[in-house]
């Protein structure tokens, strides 16, 4: 059931990031170049109704479908977070794409965004081998 | 009908987007998030690893994403050939050709290297992050700008427009 949730869940939001063109090259660009505003209003009003949503979850005290406490797992400060953050500005302006519109914009006919997803598994596996390398 | 196929203003994208967060929650019991799912694909892709990151990541336990991801391309499919009235183009044009493929390959590595060094992306960090009011996933974001400020600087100095 709850892969079934996914799933549909997945779609609405791939809609969303091709409708929206969050998936799209161009507006990466107008973004980080500080033309137009539609990516930070989006983001703004994405987080600003996230922020409820958990407030509420938490003031309610809801259950997950499962009836199991919503936990949500830390992500603690490390170095990663600084370094891999740069390193992922730098690939998601070149690629104009965060990993949900890699995956948008292969969906959507972009056939050429399967190498940014390749990239992207062999950048994950480089990762995981140079990490016990890698200052945390 | 006609408002479907239009593009979305960010009014209706970004709170749709956000309430990605309550529903995975509450429905699959998980914290919204995306490049988790490369390190998902590489541990289903290495079963006898002894690479400890990938080794010891229960990926079958982790199998919704792997199945959002899925509904992502779904998703983007549905609204590339029925929601849109002309052609959905989201790459320029000079990244059509096996010199723009590169590009993107480098440009991938660092999105996979990057999202899992910081442990989130936009989604995980940006959205999720955010939305539970935790700091490093503020710090998180303002380095994901960074970065992309700083390269498109580099890319206009080095590859200038015509």
């Amino acid at each position: 059931m709850n892969l079934v949730f996914a799933l549909l869940m997945g779609t609405i939001f791939g809609t969303v990031l091709v409708k929206s063109e969050v998936a799209s090259w161009f507006r990466i660009q107008k973004m980080f170049r500080f033309e137009e505003a539609h990516m930070f209003l989006i983001i703004g009003s994405a987080v600003a109704v996230g922020v409820l949503s958990i407030v509420l979850i938490k003031k309610l005290g809801l259950r997950t479908l499962a009836g199991e406490e919503v936990t949500i797992r830390d992500k603690p400060y490390q170095k990663g977070v600084v370094i891999g953050g740069i390193i992922f500005g730098a690939g998601w302006v070149i690629t104009g794409a965060c990993p949900g519109p890699i995956y948008a914009q292969i969906g959507s006919g972009e056939y050429w965004a399967l190498c940014s997803f390749i990239g992207a598994f062999c950048g994950a596996y480089l990762y995981a081998l140079l990490r016990p390398r890698l200052p945390h | 009908m006609e408002t479907l196929t239009q593009p979305w203003p960010w009014y209706v994208a970004g709170p749709l987007i956000g309430l990605t967060v309550p529903a995975l929650l509450l429905l699959v019991g998980k914290p919204f998030g995306i490049s988790s799912s490369f390190r998902h694909l590489a541990s289903m892709c290495s079963p006898k690893t002894r690479v400890a990151y990938l080794r010891d990541n229960d990926w079958r336990g982790e199998l919704w994403s792997l199945v959002f991801v899925l509904g992502v391309i779904i998703g983007a499919f549905f609204a590339a050939h029925y929601l849109s009235n002309s052609a959905v183009h989201l790459l320029p044009d000079h990244y059509r050709q096996w010199s723009g493929g590169l590009r993107l390959f480098i440009g991938g590595l660092f999105v996979g290297f990057g999202t899992r060094y910081a442990d989130g992306c936009t989604s995980g960090h940006s959205i999720m992050g955010l939305s539970n009011l935790k700091w490093p996933s503020l710090l998180a974001t303002a380095c994901f700008f960074i970065g992309g400020m700083v390269s498109i600087f580099v890319l206009d100095a080095l590859f200038p427009m015509p």
